[in-house]
């Protein structure tokens, strides 16, 4: 049996790799890869620890999670078709509409 | 034998992540982003989450993954990669930050639970059966509010839609 602590490590260096890249991406699509990438690896995290106490808690919040998930990428993904549509980019070094 | 299993696994999701990270075509970095979902399709399987396994497949790998396909194609990928002279320390900062942070969770993980390594129960099956029990009895309350969420979105996706329309 593999110890917790390796599944902890690797979701945690994946979860860094998920936030380095959304700091340095600036393709709004790129960032929600990344920010998918840093929901998994908590989800991860999550079910390593339900095996580790031998109860269902952690894969039902994970379950939970994905769906959030789901209907974060929809919505967003449908905010950046809007957002190409008008201003004809994805970085968002370029969209700044709601900061002075 | 799991543990090698893990290791292969494990890395094999890193390359993914990193190439994710790193890639310059956003069709690439979609399909490193299938790479690393199936392998922590894997994972949960590995963890007794079986039935996460099979939603991990069904709904990252297969929808999420085939609807940022589908925006990457109607959009065209990488437009306007146009580097800007402000961020210029944007890599170096954001790679003392990653490494500060891994450090920083690394240390934790050291110092709370290296000294404990036993299952504290017997491990739970997470197949369909015990995820309804639990998923329709104890947390009722979540699961409706995850299902006026996925409506809501819903909504709130079709309304854009017909928003554009009457745009044009």
């Amino acid at each position: 049996m593999v110890p917790i602590t390796y599944y902890l490590i690797l979701s945690a260096v994946i979860f860094t790799i998920g936030a380095v890249g959304v700091l340095v991406r600036r393709n709004a699509i790129m960032i929600f890869m990344c920010i998918e990438l840093m929901l998994n690896s908590v989800n991860l995290t999550l079910v390593a620890f339900a095996n580790q106490w031998g109860n269902l808690n952690g894969q039902i919040f994970a379950f939970i999670i994905m769906a959030v998930a789901a209907v974060e990428v929809a919505v967003g993904l449908a905010i950046v078709m809007a957002i190409v549509r008008h201003k004809d980019t994805t970085n968002v070094d370029e969209i700044h509409l709601l900061k002075w | 034998m799991a543990l090698l299993l893990f290791l292969a696994l494990a890395l094999v999701a890193l390359l993914a992540a990193v190439g994710m990270v790193t890639s310059r075509n956003a069709v690439h970095s979609a399909l490193f982003m299938l790479v690393n979902f199936a392998v922590y399709a894997i994972f949960y399987i590995m963890l007794n989450a079986q039935f996460l396994g099979v939603v991990q497949v069904i709904v990252y790998a297969g929808a999420i993954v085939v609807l940022f396909l589908f925006v990457v194609m109607l959009i065209g990928g990488e437009i306007g990669a146009v580097r800007s002279s402000l961020r210029r320390y944007t890599y170096a900062a954001a790679l003392i930050l990653g490494a500060l942070f891994v450090a920083m969770i690394g240390l934790g993980i050291a110092q709370t639970i290296s000294t404990d390594q036993t299952v504290a129960g017997a491990p739970a099956a997470g197949g369909v059966e015990a995820i309804g029990m639990a998923l329709f009895t104890t947390y009722l309350l979540p699961f409706e509010l995850a299902s006026l969420l996925l409506l809501a979105g819903m909504v709130g996706g079709v309304a854009r839609r017909y928003k554009a329309l009457d745009e044009d």
